[in-house]
């Protein structure tokens, strides 16, 4: 029997769910505003909320301190590159274990995902050095591969997800009609998991452009993509944080919009499975 | 041709020659450095450099603890990312003992290194050579309010003992008036507050080891150092000193909440600034205090720059830090920005420029450096040489770990008993492990 939800119980739901939400967008709305500050507003205290003199002047001198649209599209290439070539490699691994399960599939989804509870920190060194050798530090090709890598094993582990719910008879009919492998995967897998693949896509994007352990430690001018810039606001002698709020805010306009513009399927993509 | 045709004719061959050879030789740099007010200030004026010799310059700012990071990184896997790094007196003798920097031995005599500030080119040396050039250097020192220190009925001598310090931050606090005696660092972090409580302890006869680099923290001046300090940010203190650093000092004593602040001698221009500081025009200044043992509590620091082994354009390399650690860069910044905002603690020269001497805190800042001695900073002897840290490779580590015991005392976790003794077990076995 369904249950019946009252119009109280809804308005309840509503206003915790809105204050969730507050809470959590709040830090960000604060930086938001705190970028409009003059740096003495910044610091004051009791802080101001909205009745402030609203300035410009921390994105003018960001601007003209720093070549904004260069880190942005060296996070863009890097963020998008790593997840285009993630997906290249994950489809057909997820067909593979959806559709095609060895004894050891299992297993190998375990140790995919064991990869992530290293510490960064623990193999930095390793990987600088082969970067070295390689001649890629300071290169987005560089850090393309690198974050490819660190997100390889969630990307795998959400199609794999997704690729269970299709049914195995669908794949199995296009077989018998004479399609190939690639075709298979092609055109008639790739389509019906259409949603969950934009999904997997715009989260790992997401991860690749907020990853700031591997983008600070292997770039220096030229790679640097905009966790750098913020880092680069960042000041142990001085009060700045106007300024750095100012740069935070252009580091993450572009990716809450894009955010905002999908998060239908985000939700879906990170509810998955969870209601069946 | 006449002998002046020939003479200018064969002039404007090597100017053109010259030219050309300059213009063969252009390299970009890139330069990792921090985001502090005069690094900022000399990125802003790096067209003055591609000016006069035509090299570009490619800045990589960074956090500071994310720099220290990164070129750790860089420099000891000869990753050569960098040209030039920003570094500190910390680092400055253990990469060049491991052969990892340039030595700045063959400086032009027109850069005129013997002009750095003796105690600066001493921290920056090893065995008796330069491997950094002081770019700004820094002591710490008392900043303190004229008008609160007058309406508590007190004069604040120029030379201070820590009983003065503490009679003056309880007379001046005022909590209804959210005014605080005194505003110390308490952020765990060896840099933060674990650079203040060992330059403090300096001065109560504490050390980190004693001769055979065995840790000191179950000796009677280090829980002394603690306790005090304790009693009196409790008393006189802010709310949540535990978790404050400069920064959140700087903001304090910007808004005029507190009385008294040890710290770094750059933040005098700071709160001597009347466009970020609501007590611009009430700040006085002191030597940090002592206790009558001959060791004050004041530091000795220094960014500098320095050269990577093996970087591809060290020349060039050069050619920047005469640039930038110069007496020329110190009149350029003058005339655009004025003497206050001069990179101070650098060169002897500056305090000896009548205009200089007219900036309030410069003679505090330099009698602050001038007493510090990195050689000799403890009251019994040790066998390292830093004054808020110990000039080995182990330090990092250990002094985050131990402020991060000091720090949970101040925010009520612990006990100085119980802090003092975890610090010397993870000290000791963290410097058995290392060898010592």
């Amino acid at each position: 029997m369904a249950r019946t939800v009252t119009t109280n119980r809804k308005l309840i739901n509503t206003l915790i769910a809105w204050t969730i939400g507050l809470l959590i967008f709040f830090p960000i709305l604060w930086t938001i505003l705190t970028s409009f500050k003059t740096e003495a507003q910044a610091i004051s205290d009791p802080p101001v909320f909205l009745f402030f003199d609203w300035t410009l002047e921390n994105y003018a001198v960001v601007q003209e301190r720093s070549n904004y649209m260069r880190f942005l599209w060296n996070s863009i290439i890097i963020a998008g590159g790593s997840t285009v070539l993630g997906l290249i490699i994950a489809v057909p691994a997820a067909w593979s274990m959806a559709f095609v399960p060895s004894k050891r599939t299992k297993d190998i989804l375990l140790w995919m995902l064991s990869t992530k509870m290293l510490p960064a920190v623990g193999v930095l060194y390793p990987i600088y050095l082969i970067f070295i050798q390689l001649g890629i530090l300071d290169t987005r090709a560089g850090l393309v591969i690198v974050l490819m890598l660190i997100n390889l094993p969630i990307i795998v582990w959400m199609l794999y997800t997704y690729f269970k719910e299709i049914p195995g008879e669908i794949l199995e009919a296009a077989r018998m009609d004479g399609a190939s492998l690639k075709d298979e995967i092609l055109y008639v897998l790739t389509p019906m998991a259409v949603p969950g693949i934009a999904s997997t896509l715009l989260l790992n994007f997401i991860l690749a452009w907020n990853e700031a352990f591997w983008t600070l430690n292997l770039t220096a001018a030229k790679a640097a993509p905009l966790t750098a810039f913020i880092a680069s606001y960042s000041s142990p002698e001085g009060l700045f944080y106007a300024k750095l709020s100012a740069a935070s805010t252009m580091a993450i306009a572009p990716i809450l919009v894009l955010g905002w513009f999908s998060q239908k399927q985000l939700v879906r993509g990170l509810t998955f499975g969870a209601v069946k | 041709m006449t002998l002046s045709g020939k003479f200018s004719s064969t002039a404007l061959g090597l100017i053109a020659a010259l030219s050309m050879s300059s213009a063969a030789t252009s390299e970009e740099l890139t330069i990792a450095t921090v985001n502090n007010g005069d690094m900022i200030r000399m990125q802003g004026l790096t067209e003055d450099f591609t000016e006069k010799t035509g090299h570009t310059v490619e800045w990589v700012t960074l956090e500071e603890n994310v720099l220290r990071q990164r070129v750790t990184t860089d420099i000891s896997t000869k990753g050569g990312a960098f040209d030039l790094m920003t570094i500190g007196m910390y680092e400055t003798p253990i990469w060049a003992k491991n052969g990892w920097l340039v030595p700045l031995d063959d400086l032009s005599d027109e850069y005129n290194a013997d002009d750095i500030l003796p105690a600066m080119a001493n921290g920056l040396s090893y065995d008796g050579t330069l491997y950094a050039a002081p770019f700004y250097g820094e002591s710490s020192m008392i900043m303190y309010r004229t008008d609160l220190m007058e309406k508590a009925g007190l004069t604040m001598p120029e030379a201070p003992t820590w009983d003065f310090i503490k009679e003056a931050a309880i007379a001046m606090t005022d909590r209804d008036n959210e005014i605080n005696g005194i505003c110390l660092r308490g952020k765990a972090g060896w840099g933060e507050g674990g650079a203040f409580i060992t330059a403090m302890s300096n001065s109560f006869g504490a050390r980190w080891f004693d001769e055979n680099w065995k840790p000191q923290f179950d000796t009677q001046p280090w829980a002394d150092t603690l306790n005090f300090y304790v009693d009196l940010m409790n008393e006189a203190g802010p709310p949540g000193y535990a978790t404050n650093g400069f920064n959140e000092n700087l903001s304090l004593f910007q808004q005029g909440k507190c009385g008294m602040w040890i710290d770094a001698t750059v933040a005098a221009s700071f709160v001597t600034n009347p466009n970020d500081s609501t007590v611009a025009d009430k700040v006085g200044f002191a030597l940090a205090p002592d206790n009558g043992l001959g060791k004050r509590s004041n530091w000795l620091w220094a960014w500098a720059l320095a050269i990577p082994a093996g970087t591809e354009k060290e020349a060039a390399a050069k050619e920047f830090i005469e640039w930038a650690t110069g007496t020329s860069y110190i009149e350029l910044v003058a005339e655009k920005e004025g003497w206050a905002n001069v990179p101070p603690g650098a060169r002897t020269s500056l305090y000896e420029n009548p205009n200089y001497q007219s900036v309030p805190f410069a003679k505090m800042t330099l009698d602050s450096i001038l007493s510090a001695d990195p050689n000799n900073p403890t009251v019994d002897p040790v066998p390292y040489v830093g004054i808020q840290f110990a000039a080995i490779p182990e330090f990092a580590g250990i002094a985050t770990e131990v402020s991060q015991e000091f720090s949970a005392v101040y925010a009520g976790q612990q006990t100085v008993e119980e802090a003092l003794e975890k610090a010397q077990a993870l000290t000791t076995d963290a410097m058995e492990a290392a060898g010592y």
